[in-house]
């Protein structure tokens, strides 16, 4: 089947089987390796990415599903050379260790400071619910998530004046 | 007692020891730029995927690859047979048994590996498993060591010439006869059978291998998920009879270990052997099902212990047996002169003359492994079991946990204290860390707040664990991994513009020591942590070692660096002396500089005495400023820590919810504290999942329940408790810089904390014991058990 799929701002039309898992097309067709696989059950979330600005485990979607929307992954956080507040965020606060669910994280922490700039310890937490790390026990990762969303608050009001 | 903040020596610009530094490596992985061993892609790589048995227990009457090899795409497909070709079909594993690579004979666990295809793309491999037809004779089931070690049990391993029973092992440590005379006595015995249930380190990312054997050359290139890269190296050249100075292991970026990449899988050598035949690279990377149900287990003890207690409240002795399930083959990585790994340091935070242990590890229809899931070799199966005894032991004799603690504990004079199983514990003051902790949740008024609350019908719960590890092997003298011994090492080259790169055999797999070993190097020559490269995991530019599990690469690779930097500093002076016109003994060291006595402002920085190493050396010294170091430890390094934990049980629905965790840990000298503290707080989860929900457990006919992430549960965000961490600071006296490990301390000590908590709940029920995982309907059950009297 042919689709196109914009992957961090970029359209990309292409011949793919009908089976084959949003996952293996990002890391395979599109050489994004960022997204990363843990599980095959859809439990651990490494492989989450935004679809159309929505969280989604890339392995429980086909990448037919994903013809004509578009996709963010890790690699498209950095904009105009410059990092992501939330991806400075994960260094400050060390809110990685392995590092290997940390892409998915930053994603999840983005999408929930878009609706939430705010959070609470508990928001954070339930938004980053269908996110296993095995690393950091958590705690630094509510810290950069919520540290992301304070420096995006400060720059957009130092912005404003 | 000193704090972190004593250490400090150099500037936050240089970033020694005692600095918060941020992580170097940090800058690929938020790009999402890391390099895991799934993102490798070789030109013309193939792709294999392995086929598993469904049963426990069969034997193989026959393997029909005819139709998978038909499949448009499938390149090969291997069965055991093929692998006896080439005399591949058996491997040795890390404690000198053997395992099948590919089954011939018959399948020995669910999950076992039978035969592999090696396809053109990933998909199709697959498919073609799908089409292997493997006719199987169901045998009986063994799942459970004390059934594997009864008369007439079906013999798992008759592939062993001989072997008519199931025993892998007998092994004792302590004295028997001293221990029965405590035990003699004694005013009171108190003694517990529980299981520590089989668990799985499950690291997010699966194990895998990409073989690359070049058929020009020979030269076998072997990226691998491996936490001890030069040691598989050696394994490599032993099983596949390779030349060792072909093969070149790279352990690229690891995400998570957790003692699940130490052994070597049959899916590594397969690939390889398929590489080699078929003069292309192959790529296999396991689902987290197959990594679930066949690669390295850990735990899996059922033990049983007694505590033999004077009435005024003095520990006089222990005892205990363990009975170890260690799957159907031997393949633990266990120093080899120790059958149950330390087991033996179940004496644990303290002091009494006599204790004597019988382990026994048998052979069962599941599957290998028994490694040290973030811990060094079951010291926490032992903690389990003594701070489980002594809250027991305690309530028997009416006394407080905490004070029965305080009574007995090793006292700070006392060390180097010599252990009743043979240890030699380097330093501690486990009364300083538990009162901290005591004093954090106000122990007195938390005591009449649990009386209140159970006036009101709640079930509050206190629970108290005061560990001590023994970390980072050897001495080479008792420690070695099948022969290697237990060493390792660092390589430290300064370049001419004085920065530098270390290169060493220990592996990191998120521990950050791209980080921390610079900062090592960083405190002892004021070189800027920023300047500092640190290069691990590929085995043609890094030198031996050992590998990192057992929380070893601070108390050992650590070390190496330390003393590799001194040595370095010594030719340094030299040099400086040489570049001031003066005597080597007339000059003075400040971080990053020499300085003649007397007169600070005449110095030469390390940078400039790096530049002359390459361009102005004295007459007859050798040029260059660099320099390896093979590190043996003196001695193991014994961090410690007490943990306290509240709960409230509601004994209606069985549910336990942690109101409140406090963790005090001295690993000595704090490197990084906020790498520390992030060690401590992964591993309070690591200890809580296992007390409250991971387990892998097995039905009667070996069927593993437990094969994936909807049935072994891991811990998220929202059920992982709150954590307070304080610290207490005891150096390692032999080490260098007076640092212990600490990757495991809170894997190790805090499941006993929790499960504390949970029984001291269910005091006024009677309740003495719950195993864990502590899960809902144990304590329900419990509860209804203990109310029906």
């Amino acid at each position: 089947m042919e689709i196109t799929v914009t992957i961090n701002g970029q359209a990309r039309t292409s011949e793919v089987q009908p089976r084959k898992l949003l996952v293996d097309y990002i890391r395979t067709d599109a050489e994004l390796t960022g997204t990363h696989i843990g599980c095959d059950t859809t439990s651990c979330g490494a492989c989450t990415v935004l679809l159309d600005g929505v969280p989604v485990k890339s392995c429980t979607v086909f990448a037919v599903q994903a013809n004509g929307k578009s996709v963010t992954t890790v690699e498209g956080l950095k904009q105009n050379g410059r990092l992501h507040p939330i991806q400075d965020a994960f260094k400050e606060y060390h809110g990685l260790q392995c590092g290997f669910c940390t892409p998915a994280m930053m994603l999840v922490g983005t999408a929930l400071l878009e609706k939430n700039p705010d959070p609470s310890e508990d928001d954070v937490r339930w938004a980053i619910s269908g996110n296993i790390c095995r690393c950091t026990g958590y705690v630094n990762i509510v810290k950069s998530i919520q540290g992301a969303g304070k420096a995006i608050q400060a720059l957009a009001s130092g912005q404003a004046s | 007692m000193t704090t972190t903040h004593d250490q400090l020596s150099t500037s936050a610009e240089i970033g020694g020891i005692g600095h918060r530094v941020r992580r170097v490596e940090d800058a690929r992985f938020i790009q999402g730029a890391g390099n895991y061993l799934d993102d490798i892609k070789l030109p013309g790589m193939l792709h294999m995927a392995i086929l598993r048995s469904p049963v426990a227990h069969a034997k193989i009457l026959s393997i029909d690859t005819a139709d998978a090899l038909a499949l448009p795409g499938v390149v090969a497909v291997i069965t055991g047979a093929d692998l006896e070709g080439y005399n591949l079909a058996w491997m040795p594993t890390l404690s000198g048994d053997t395992q099948a690579v590919l089954a011939t004979d018959k399948v020995r666990f669910q999950g076992q590996e039978v035969a592999a295809v090696i396809a053109e793309d990933p998909y199709t491999a697959e498919d073609a498993l799908a089409l292997i037809f493997v006719d199987y004779d169901d045998l009986p089931a063994v799942t459970n060591p004390r059934q594997a070690m009864e008369e007439g049990a079906p013999v798992i391993r008759d592939d062993k010439e001989g072997k008519t029973d199931n025993i892998v092992y007998h092994w004792e440590a302590g004295d028997k006869e001293l221990t029965d005379r405590a035990f003699a006595e004694a005013d009171v015995v108190v003694s517990l059978d529980t299981h520590y249930p089989r668990s799985h380190p499950a690291p997010l990312e699966t194990c895998g291998a990409v073989a690359d054997v070049n058929p020009a050359t020979g030269k076998a290139t072997i990226y691998l998920t491996s936490q001890a890269p030069h040691a598989h190296r050696t394994l490599f050249a032993l099983v596949a009879g390779l030349p060792e100075q072909n093969i070149r292991i790279i352990s690229p970026d690891i995400g998570g270990g957790f003692g699940n990449k130490v052994p070597i899988y049959p899916g590594y050598v397969v690939a390889t052997a398929a590489s080699l035949v078929i003069g292309k690279p192959v790529k296999w990377v396991e689902s987290r099902t197959e990594n679930l149900i066949s690669t390295g287990f850990a735990r899996d003890f059922h033990m049983h212990g007694e505590l033999a207690v004077s009435r005024e409240g003095r520990i006089l002795g222990m005892r205990t047996h363990i009975w170890s399930d260690q799957g159907a083959f031997y393949a633990d990585a266990q120093p080899s002169k120790f059958r149950a790994g330390l087991f033996h340091i179940c004496t644990g935070s303290y002091d009494f003359p006599a204790a004597h242990v019988v382990a026994d590890g048998a052979y069962t229809n599941k599957a290998p492994g028994g490694v040290a899931y973030r811990c060094s070799f079951r010291v926490t199966e032992a903690s389990y079991l003594i701070e489980r005894l002594v809250q027991n032991a305690a309530y028997e004799l009416g006394i407080d946990p905490a004070e029965f603690r305080m009574k007995n504990f090793i006292r700070p004079e006392q060390f180097p204290y010599h252990s009743p199983t043979g240890f030699v514990y380097d330093s501690g003051d486990y009364h300083t860390a538990l009162q901290k902790a005591l004093d954090a949740v106000d122990y007195p008024n938390l005591l009449k707040e649990q009386e209140e609350a159970r006036q009101e019908g709640r079930y509050m719960g206190i629970g108290i664990a005061s560990f001590t590890e023994v970390v980072g092997a050897g001495n080479s003298r008792d420690y070695d991994i099948v022969g290697l011994k237990m060493f390792d090492s660092a390589e430290l080259r300064i370049h001419p513009t004085g920065k530098a790169i270390l290169k060493l055999g220990v592996r990191t797999q998120g521990q950050g020591h791209e980080t921390t070993f610079a900062q090592i190097v960083a405190n002892e020559l004021g070189i800027p942590v920023t300047d500092i490269a640190v290069v691990e995991g590929d085995t043609d530019n890094t030198p031996y070692g050992l590998g990192t599990y057992a929380s070893r690469s601070t108390p050992v690779g650590g070390a190496a660096t330390a003393v590799i930097s001194r040595k370095l500093r010594e030719k340094a002076r030299k040099l400086a002396a040489h570049l001031l016109e003066a005597s080597d003994e007339d000059l003075e060291w400040e971080p990053g500089r020499f300085y003649i006595k007397g007169a600070p402002d005449k110095g030469v920085t390390i940078q400039d005495v790096a530049f002359a190493a390459y361009t102005n050396m004295p007459e007859g010294m050798e040029p260059g400023l660099e320099g390896v170091h093979y590190y043996d430890p003196p001695n193991m390094t014994y961090p410690f820590g007490s943990y306290v934990v509240v709960v409230e049980v509601d004994p209606e629905t069985g549910v336990w919810k942690v109101l409140r965790m406090i963790a005090v840990d001295d690993c000595g000298v704090r490197i990084n504290p906020m790498i520390v503290e992030g060690q401590i707080t992964g591993g309070l989860t690591e200890g809580f999942a296992k007390a409250s929900m991971q387990w892998i457990t097995f039905d009667d006919d070996g069927n593993c329940i437990g094969s994936n992430l909807m049935d072994y549960l891991i811990p998220t965000a929202w059920e992982t408790p709150r954590f307070e961490l304080d610290e207490t600071v005891t150096p390692s006296p032999h080490h260098p810089i007076g640092a212990k490990g600490v990757g495991e301390s809170a894997t190790v000590g805090s499941p006993a904390a929790y499960v504390n908590a949970v029984i001291d709940a269910l005091r006024p029920f009677g309740i003495t014991n719950i195993d864990m995982p502590v899960l809902p309907h144990r304590v329900w059950s419990a509860v209804r058990e203990a109310q029906a009297g």
